[in-house]
């Protein structure tokens, strides 16, 4: 008797300790599905895969351009849902030569009868080379505000990385805008975006 | 396993409350079992029901009898109540049944816990159905629920759903906290881990994927919940989110999840098939280590199922390579029930029959899996019905037939009769033939390039659509049969003995038939 009695005390600070150890993992595999999000923005800033290219560039060494080669680069501009703005580039496409700074601007246009705020969020085609594609001024960086029937040229200062990989020759830089809505109320909210 | 020293006295001092109270407040795992078995099958016969509208649509092409919205939901209700509704719960009763039996336990360890586990579930899904019935109609984006087709796109009762897959989510990690404590504590004297039933090793394995998993899957609906309700952007480009992201967060869980529907019916295949082969399980330990391998291996190989969304090279032949290793382990568990049947004295009581038509049709699953392994050719394989074909053949023969298996082999245990044997058998050739017919079609549909989740198709598709329908409804029909079979055993037949079936080992048939209220209050000594 006296056994069977510490048999059933026994399990029972044991099953405490189990539910204990189980609970936190279910806690800790919670926070880690959560952590998942900023992991996943680390490694492709990293590894470049999902085509978003990085913030600001801020070259330390004066870069000599790489006259041998010549990559195209090619523009595309198209709106987020809803987005009724008129948003395209001046240029379809430039040929550049790797570690050389060129300038393209964005054209866009606000047709409607209110004031509006736009956000550009880039994507780079192949994702290889996103690593290798630099820029040192883009609109994207910053929220646009354009009043009621204004327009505008966006800049975007880029430079393509000397270290580009010699089976690339061709880069496809799409943006989509996106409705941010009134000026007042996007103000009120974060003004640059370091993942554009 | 082995023999049990102490037959221990039924005292039936104590049975079972009267009336709707029994049900509602029980703790005993008989009866918590029992309510997710009947659960499980209700879900089985209303996810089948959504199956027939999907099939009937599909019986020609063209749109004939339900419209492309309403299709979209059927699917999608389709597959979350299956999985979900259908499956898990039905494996989570087998366990509630089983494992007490099979360790020697008087119950599972948290008995109170073990009935909040269960009636979370009709509350689960009575949200679910009822955005059946709600303005803009059910889910449907597909069981996997995409983002942005579920966030942005979703119908607005989509947050319904997502508060339904939370409950179902508390629900199997208290199933799943249960069986881990039951199994790490209550085992009997002289139950080592190493002389556990194969059943009690795979549900214990199960039980840490669920674990691991179930919260991230409440992570990625609770994102979605903020995405859609209060403006974060974790899904959303326009805020700097990545709808791809989510795809990542959901098969980390997603692909765990098929291993949870599989691993118990693997555990089952293993206890009936040495049964009627009057044999041991060939390779017991490395049927164990498998398993481990097959749970551990399931963690590395999520983005297979999204290589067309432009993973780089080097992801793709990692993740391709993990897939293809997944075949080892899953071989060795075959050749092992191969190997248990090889020389064996067979016969082929219902039980078996399931089981052998588990190992051959899920080996085809399998194979096409690999064939979906290979990244270059799942571009071709991607979102058409080679895809749906091959989880079907791993779902409705593997999980599926597994639990009709199982079922069958311990009936004669939970009622205390023999189920009408000729009965049984035509349900079994009545699926088997149903179920290929159904099947077997979608994998030239698929190659030949129907796509899934589509309500019409070209004309090429029709014959093949139109036979994989005759073969859903015989197939579909056949289950009443089923639900004929289990009643008619309840309610009376021939008398079943402590063990009904000649081969069999293990603690729970040293206990009558039916099993009584309660067992085990003194533990058997187990040598």
């Amino acid at each position: 008797m006296a056994d069977q009695q510490a048999r059933e005390s026994a399990p029972r600070r044991s099953n405490a300790k189990v539910i204990g150890w189980c609970l936190s993992g279910v806690v800790g595999m919670f926070a880690f599905g959560f952590a998942l999000v900023p992991l996943y923005d680390v490694f492709c800033d990293i590894t470049g895969i999902n085509g978003k290219t990085g913030g600001r560039y801020e070259s330390t060494e004066r870069s000599v351009a790489d006259m041998n080669r010549t990559i195209k680069v090619q523009f595309l501009a198209q709106n987020g849902p809803g987005m009724p703005w008129i948003f395209r580039p001046v240029s379809r496409s430039v040929e550049v030569h790797p570690g050389e700074a060129t300038t393209v601007n964005f054209y866009a246009e606000n047709p409607t009868s209110r004031d509006m705020v736009g956000q550009a969020v880039p994507s780079l085609s192949p994702s290889e080379g996103t690593l290798y594609f630099h820029k040192t001024e883009c609109f994207c960086f910053n929220q646009q505000p354009l009043a009621a029937g204004e327009n505008t040229e966006m800049p975007l200062v880029f430079i393509v990385d000397q270290e580009i990989p010699s089976h690339i020759t061709k880069l496809t830089l799409s943006y989509t805008l996106y409705d941010q809505g009134e000026p007042q109320a996007a103000a009120a909210s974060t003004t640059t975006n370091d993942n554009g | 396993m082995s023999a049990v020293a102490d037959t221990h006295a039924q005292d039936h001092h104590h049975g079972p409350a009267s009336g709707i109270s029994r049900w509602l407040l029980t703790t005993n795992h008989k009866d918590i079992g029992t309510m997710y078995l009947i659960f499980s099958f209700t879900m089985f016969l209303l996810g089948g029901t959504m199956a027939m509208v999907i099939r009937a649509e599909l019986f020609q092409p063209g749109l004939q009898i339900v419209q492309p919205e309403f299709f979209n939901q059927m699917t999608t209700m389709h597959g979350l109540i299956m999985v979900f509704g259908a499956v898990m719960p039905a494996f989570v009763g087998l366990a509630n049944w089983m494992i007490p039996l099979m360790i020697g336990a008087p119950d599972m360890a948290l008995p109170r816990m073990n009935n909040w586990s269960f009636w979370l579930l009709p509350c689960a899904f009575l949200i679910l159905v009822s955005t059946l019935f709600m303005q803009g109609g059910a889910p449907n984006f597909g069981w996997t629920f995409y983002a942005p087709l579920s966030t942005t796109y979703g119908p607005p009762s989509t947050t319904f759903f997502i508060f339904a897959i939370h409950i179902m989510g508390v629900s199997s990690i208290m199933g799943a906290i249960n069986v881990i404590a039951t199994v790490l504590n209550m085992r009997a004297p002289g139950m080592t881990l190493m002389k556990m039933p194969m059943f009690v090793w795979t549900w214990l394995i199960t039980a840490f994927l669920l674990i691991a998993v179930m919260p991230v899957l409440a992570g990625v609906v609770t994102m979605m919940l903020m995405d859609i309700n209060f403006g974060t952007s974790f899904f959303n480009a326009a805020g700097g989110g990545d709808p791809v992201l989510f795809q990542h967060v959901f098969w980390f869980f997603g692909h765990p999840e098929v291993y949870i529907m599989i691993l118990p019916a693997f555990g089952a295949i293993s206890q009936i098939i040495p049964t009627f082969s009057r044999k041991r399980l060939f390779g017991y330990s490395s049927m164990v280590y498998a398993t481990g391998a097959i749970a551990l291996l399931s963690f590395l190989v999520w983005a297979h199922h999204m290589f067309t969304v432009g993973v780089p090279v080097a992801g793709q032949l990692f993740f391709m390579y993990a897939t293809m290793l997944i075949a080892i382990p899953t071989g060795v568990k075959v050749f092992n029930w191969v190997a248990t049947m090889f020389r064996g004295s067979l016969t082929f009581e219902t039980p078996m029959l399931f089981a052998i038509a588990f190992v051959i049709l899920f080996t085809i699953g399998g194979f096409s899996g690999l064939m979906l392994a290979i990244a270059p050719a799942d571009f071709q394989y991607h979102d058409t019905y080679f895809v749906v074909a091959h989880f079907h053949y791993v779902l409705v023969p593997g999980a599926i037939f597994g639990i009709f298996a199982s079922a069958y082999f311990w009936l004669p245990k939970w009622t205390g009769h023999m189920y009408d044997e000729t009965l049984a058998k035509t349900h079994f050739w009545l699926s088997f033939i149903g179920m290929n017919l159904a099947f077997f079609p979608m994998h030239f549909l698929g190659l030949a390039g129907m796509p899934r989740r589509i309500p019409d198709y070209a004309l090429q598709f029709a014959d093949f659509n139109m036979v994989s329908s005759i073969g859903a409804f015989m197939f579909g029909t056949t289950q009443l049969l089923f639900l004929l079979i289990v009643v008619k055993c309840a309610r009376g037949g021939e008398k079943a003995p402590a063990k009904p079936w000649e081969g069999a080992e293990g603690l729970e048939w040293e206990i009558p038939s039916p099993a009584p209220y309660h067992t085990f209050t003194t533990p058997p000594e187990v040598k």
